[in-house]
């Protein structure tokens, strides 16, 4: 099946448009939260410092060590994944024609997104650092 | 022979172009963000294994990949604050010719703060 197009005269559909009105709304909230978020994550981690070259295990244990620093982070993860998973439904959804198509690839899209949230609050909520206590000097003392 | 259509307020125009790069930047930052996500999920399980892989993103070409990144996300963030002022902001589609070129202006602003501070640390110039 193809894509319908209505005529610009039919009465308007309203079948999936209040969804559709919380999917654009979504993106305008997230967005502003994201702004702050991944502009403090870029200038905290590639700024501030020595930059990328300071990014390892010891810098990550580092930062988690604080309750916010992780809240801040899954929150980010969270945001980010279903708004760029939603811009990326409005890509298909507009550069698709056959209806089977469209509806793989979004399926794919959220399968995807709603795999990488729960790795990643896994990851955040469940980090140890004490998994390799050799990889930081400092660790060796903490974990026993 | 036909003659070439009329211009419009959106075709070949700001409004136009700031679509595409909005769509562009978003594509890329969307790829970048799972590969990013994988990446630090390997915090979780093997420290060695988490500094091996974040240790490419230090080498020459992936630290000049990233300021491309970063250039993306800056102007993805900024023009997005343009999105929202044009819908919610009375005077937004009025002042959207303008806020465009505001975006950039910040943007390589930002961006040109940025980079030499980056490029220090791909290079270890400091």
């Amino acid at each position: 099946m193809s894509v319908v197009i209505e005529q610009p005269k039919s009465p308007r559909s309203r079948k999936g448009a209040k969804w559709e009105k919380w999917g654009w709304m979504y993106m305008r909230i997230s967005g502003a939260l994201l702004l702050v978020l991944i502009f403090w994550h870029l200038f905290s981690n590639l700024v501030m410092g020595d930059g990328i070259s300071g990014i390892d295990f010891a810098f990550v244990a580092g930062k988690w060590a604080s309750p916010s620093a992780k809240i801040i982070d899954g929150t980010m993860l969270w945001l980010a994944l279903i708004h760029g998973t939603n811009g990326m439904r409005t890509i298909v959804n507009d550069y698709t024609e056959r209806e089977v198509i469209r509806k793989t690839l979004i399926g794919a899209l959220w399968a995807v997104c709603a795999a990488l949230i729960i790795l990643g609050t896994l990851v955040v909520t469940t980090f140890d650092p004490c998994i390799d206590p050799d990889a930081v000097n400092y660790l060796s003392q903490i974990c026993k | 022979m036909p003659s070439k259509p009329a211009g419009t307020l959106y075709r070949g125009k700001v409004g136009m172009w700031s679509w595409v790069l909005h769509r562009i930047t978003g594509l890329a930052i969307f790829f970048f963000l799972l590969v990013h996500v994988l990446d630090t999920a390997l915090v979780r399980f093997d420290a060695a294994a988490y500094d091996a892989v974040i240790g490419t993103y230090k080498t020459p070409i992936i630290g000049l990949a990233e300021l491309g990144l970063v250039a993306a996300i800056v102007f993805h963030g900024l023009n997005g604050v343009r999105v929202i002022l044009i819908d919610f902001w009375r005077k937004g589609v009025k002042y959207q010719n303008v806020m465009f070129w505001i975006v950039i202006v910040l943007a390589v602003i930002l961006v040109g703060a940025f980079a030499p501070r980056h490029l220090i640390h791909v290079f270890h110039l400091g």
